[in-house]
């Protein structure tokens, strides 16, 4: 009994080797089963997804105008300290004084995408771009300010 | 003096496994007193990636705390933001829709599958076997695809937040959750016949690391690692929340203790949180998604505690609130910290490969251990 | 018809008619010399690039294509890189014992190259005791390896030289029985006699269900004695980081990384030669046109073939497998491959006085 357990050991471990050998051989010559993207090649057919969260960026119209009060609600929510806006004191037809967006400072490096901001914006001028190229060899390069030079807000928005 | 030289006084040999080692996953150090190639003793040394994320929480507001814990267990971040919500929820005794619950639980289960196929091809890997990790990828990879579409993010989503989910559904989140778990069908035999059933992994899993009832309770440990040894464990099923309680699912439990006792409850964990899935995918109620709430949440005075299951055990979040707009202390009970511990107790008197067949099934992710 | 044996034939003729016989033997020595380090140098290229690429089939990715078409040059480039990297030496290691052990792992696997025949009639030595000459010199790498696990001071790298020893030591045994039974069926020690005994058909067809079992424990030996997954427990890459050669850098690491590969090639010779009949092409029965047909084929191309046949099938075994325990290799070995190894080479023995194969 004992060499017919033996036997019998050798075969099954022999049997169990080989499926494996089979599901190995079967990747090996079926190459349409290839999952790699050759990623710099594929730039060009490359899609993220729509909310993929790359970089917060503000959203400007085509006569260079923005939605953003300078409430900086965007602020207080970052947990890091990824943004700081300067506020200035426009002067409209009036004469009144109304408080307006200056600077609006975005810290890439020390961003991690959680999205907070956006959700804390009520005028949702800032959204997540799916773009996520964000090498550079400087760091202070992705200190970035958001507002476009010359925007201001858009008629009507508080 | 004797250490200096690397060997204790008996003559044993002292070799440091890690910080920088293949088979630690990340900057765990192990201390190990070697007879040949016997184990005599094994010393975890914690602390290389300690970012003190429970501190730093003290200074986040309730909204922004939640972000930081998908750093503890990168691969259960879904999870572990889960906890922290429902932590927060109970506190302020905010109810959360039906939707944003039921989305919820499939986000979690999803993410289970992920970090159990990433457990699997890393532990076939940490046995020398290198091609599973590629064929576990690619299914992973279409977990993260879907949760790139819908939260935005591939690893730490932070889609989980106090009061729902951040965002509605994706339109094609459905569609590509039921080809997801056709795919994963169609190849999980192949994961069972290209591993499970290999002769030289069984030889190297079954009898290694042999952790017995009683001990894997006096050493606290939680999740796959107890259920491996018997000890129901699941807080699915023992302290249910959201939808848990009226779905259908198993607690899987073996009885052998040993690594490929734990393996098996893994591996066929996938197939419970599948079933989960498919329970709710088409049943996903219409409705808000988010809670209305305050942009600034304000917990009452007092201590709170909850506790989820994540993928490697049970997440204790606990808070101990003054009042303010910030928790003056969180503690996070992590299910790998207890886990390690019961390491020197399992791999004693075994071989340095036992060691790494066992390290492989307790599944140690490091950031969790140290946070 | 153009084949190596007339070239070498012409160059010794040539040599010998221009120069005095010493002078003829040493050029050739020279020549020789030189041909086998080309060769060496070409195989290491060409099969770490071919592990890479069946790595990278088998694992569903694409591997190396960046350098040259198919990533052809990617080994040279890497090549080039190690040359040109410093060898580090570790403070507190034997220097002189460091520095010579990738020498004689390299020195062993260069005079296995000596008794192969490559094709018809081109062979560097057809000497009398082949195999015999073949099992003794392969186990001097074992030293090698020793002797770099040793010196490395690293402990490390002296696990990974005992398991290594260990290793060899005991699976030895099992490769030198199989080609025992070889040696019973031909009745000679000499590579080209075995080779010629094959010219009506290959030993693994002729000699029936004991052979075919020798060659599956050759296979499974010779795999353990190069330390290939899935018996890499000396370089066990998840345990001892990369065991023996740990310390290495540069050149010296290459030539470790070369010599596995050279053994691999030697290996996997012997196992052609001896069961897949060497350069001998493939014939059925008393197919005549369709022998014909295969004697067209150059016999340096069936030895290549067959050669690389079992070069990809231990490739297929490294990529699919986990590693085996230090004690369940031994267990493999003495409690599975030597017992039906010595019984197979009964079997195969009372064959051969019976004149039970063809």
């Amino acid at each position: 009994m004992f060499i017919i357990d033996y036997i019998k050991d050798i075969f099954k471990g022999l049997k169990s080797l080989l499926t494996g050998m089979k599901i190995t051989g079967y990747y090996f010559t079926h190459h349409k089963e290839i999952i790699t993207e050759q990623y710099p090649d594929n730039r060009a057919t490359l899609k993220m997804a729509d909310r993929f969260r790359g970089e917060v960026v503000m959203i400007h119209d085509e006569d260079n105008e923005h939605a953003c009060t300078g409430c900086s609600a965007c602020e207080l929510a970052c947990p890091n300290g990824t943004i700081k806006i300067i506020n200035k004191f426009d002067v409209n037809a009036e004469g009144k004084k109304k408080k307006a967006i200056d600077t609006f400072i975005y810290h890439l490096e020390l961003c991690t995408m959680c999205n907070l901001c956006i959700v804390a914006c009520p005028t949702d001028t800032i959204k997540m771009e799916p773009n996520f190229e964000h090498s550079v060899y400087d760091r202070s390069k992705l200190t970035k300010v958001l507002n476009r030079p010359g925007s201001k807000i858009k008629a009507g928005v508080e | 003096m004797f250490e200096e030289l690397g060997t204790t006084a008996e003559g044993d040999m002292l070799i440091n496994i890690g910080p920088q080692h293949p088979a630690t996953h990340g900057v765990l150090h192990l201390v190990m007193t070697l007879n040949g190639e016997t184990i005599k003793k094994t010393e975890p040394h914690l602390g290389y990636i300690h970012r003190s994320i429970e501190k730093m929480c003290e200074s986040l507001t309730y909204r922004q705390f939640v972000y930081v814990t998908s750093r503890m267990d990168y691969l259960s971040s879904h999870i572990n933001n889960h906890g922290c919500s429902l932590a927060v929820e109970k506190a302020m005794q905010i109810e959360v829709p039906e939707r944003a619950q039921v989305i919820r639980v499939i986000m979690d289960e999803l993410t289970r599958i992920a970090s159990h196929e990433l457990w699997w091809g890393a532990m076939a890997m940490d046995l020398g076997a290198f091609t599973p990790f590629f064929y576990s990828f690619r299914e992973r990879e279409t977990i993260t695809d879907i949760m790139e579409e819908t939260c935005g993010a591939r690893l730490t989503m932070n889609y989980i937040c106090p009061g729902g989910v951040m965002m509605d559904l994706h339109p094609d989140f459905q569609k590509r959750v039921k080809s997801f778990i056709a795919l994963f069908k169609s190849k999980f035999d192949e994961y069972n016949e290209l591993v499970t059933g290999n002769i030289i992994f069984q030889n190297r899993m079954k009898g290694v690391g042999v952790l017995s009832k009683e001990d894997a309770i006096s050493y606290g440990c939680t999740g796959p690692t107890a259920r491996g040894s018997g000890v129901s464990s699941d807080i699915r099923k023992l302290y249910p929340y959201e939808v848990y309680s009226k779905v259908q699912f198993d607690e899987v439990l073996e009885t052998g203790g040993d690594s490929f006792s734990r393996y098996m409850v893994r591996i066929n964990e996938m197939l419970q949180s599948i079933k989960i899935i498919e329970q709710l995918i088409d049943n996903i109620p219409e409705g808000e998604f988010q809670a209305k709430t305050k942009a600034v949440l304000k917990l009452p005075k007092g201590e709170f505690y909850q506790r989820v299951e994540t993928a490697r055990g049970e997440l204790g979040i606990y808070i101990v609130s003054e009042g303010g707009t910030t928790p003056h202390r969180i503690k996070f009970r992590s299910p790998g910290f207890s886990n390690l511990s019961a390491l020197g107790h399992m791999v004693k008197g075994s071989k340095i490969g036992d060691l790494v067949a066992t390290m492989g099934t307790l599944d140690l992710v490091i950031p969790d251990i140290d946070r | 018809m153009l084949s190596l044996e007339n070239i070498t034939n012409a160059v010794h003729e040539w040599l010998n008619a221009t120069l005095n016989p010493t002078l003829a033997l040493l050029s050739e020595f020279v020549i020789v010399g030189v041909l086998a380090i080309a060769l060496f140098a070409v195989l290491g290229l060409s099969l770490v690039l071919m592990e890479r690429k069946v790595a990278a089939f088998i694992q569903i990715r694409l591997g190396p294509n960046r350098v040259g078409p198919f990533g052809m040059f990617q080994t040279v480039a890497d090549t080039l890189k190690l040359i040109m990297k410093e060898g580090l030496t570790p403070d507190g290691a034997d220097k002189f014992l460091f520095n010579l052990a990738p020498y004689i792992v390299m020195i062993a696997a260069m005079m296995l190259l000596a008794p192969i025949a490559f094709a018809k009639g081109f062979q560097i030595w057809d000497i009398n005791i082949g195999v015999l000459f073949l099992t003794a010199v392969s186990s001097i790498s074992v030293i090698g390896i020793l002797m770099a696990g040793w010196a490395s001071n690293n402990k490390y790298s002296l696990l990974g030289a005992m398991r290594s020893g260990a290793q060899i030591v005991s699976y030895e045994l099992s490769a030198g029985l199989s080609i025992i039974t070889i040696v019973i069926l031909t009745g000679s020690l000499q590579i080209s006699d075995i080779i010629n005994a094959q010219a009506n058909g290959w030993w693994i067809f002729k000699g029936h269900i004991p052979v075919l079992i020798s060659f599956v424990i050759f296979i499974i030996a010779v795999t353990a004695e190069t330390n290939r997954a899935p018996f890499d427990l000396a370089e066990a890459e998840s345990e001892l980081t990369a065991g023996f050669h740990t310390e290495y850098s540069g050149m010296k690491f290459a030539l470790f990384f070369l010599a596995e590969y050279i053994n691999i090639f030697i290996a996997c010779a012997i196992g052609a030669t001896l069961f897949l009949g060497g350069w001998m092409p493939f014939h059925i029965g008393h197919w005549e046109a369709f022998n014909h047909i295969m004697d067209f084929i150059p016999s340096s191309f069936w030895f290549i073939g067959k050669t690389f046949f079992l070069i990809f099938l231990m490739m297929w075994f490294r990529w699919t497998f986990p590693r085996l325990r230090i004690d369940q290799l031994l267990n493999l070995e003495w409690k599975y491959l030597l017992p039906i190894s010595l019984v197979n080479l009964l079997v195969v023995a009372l064959m051969a006085v019976m004149g039970w194969h063809f």
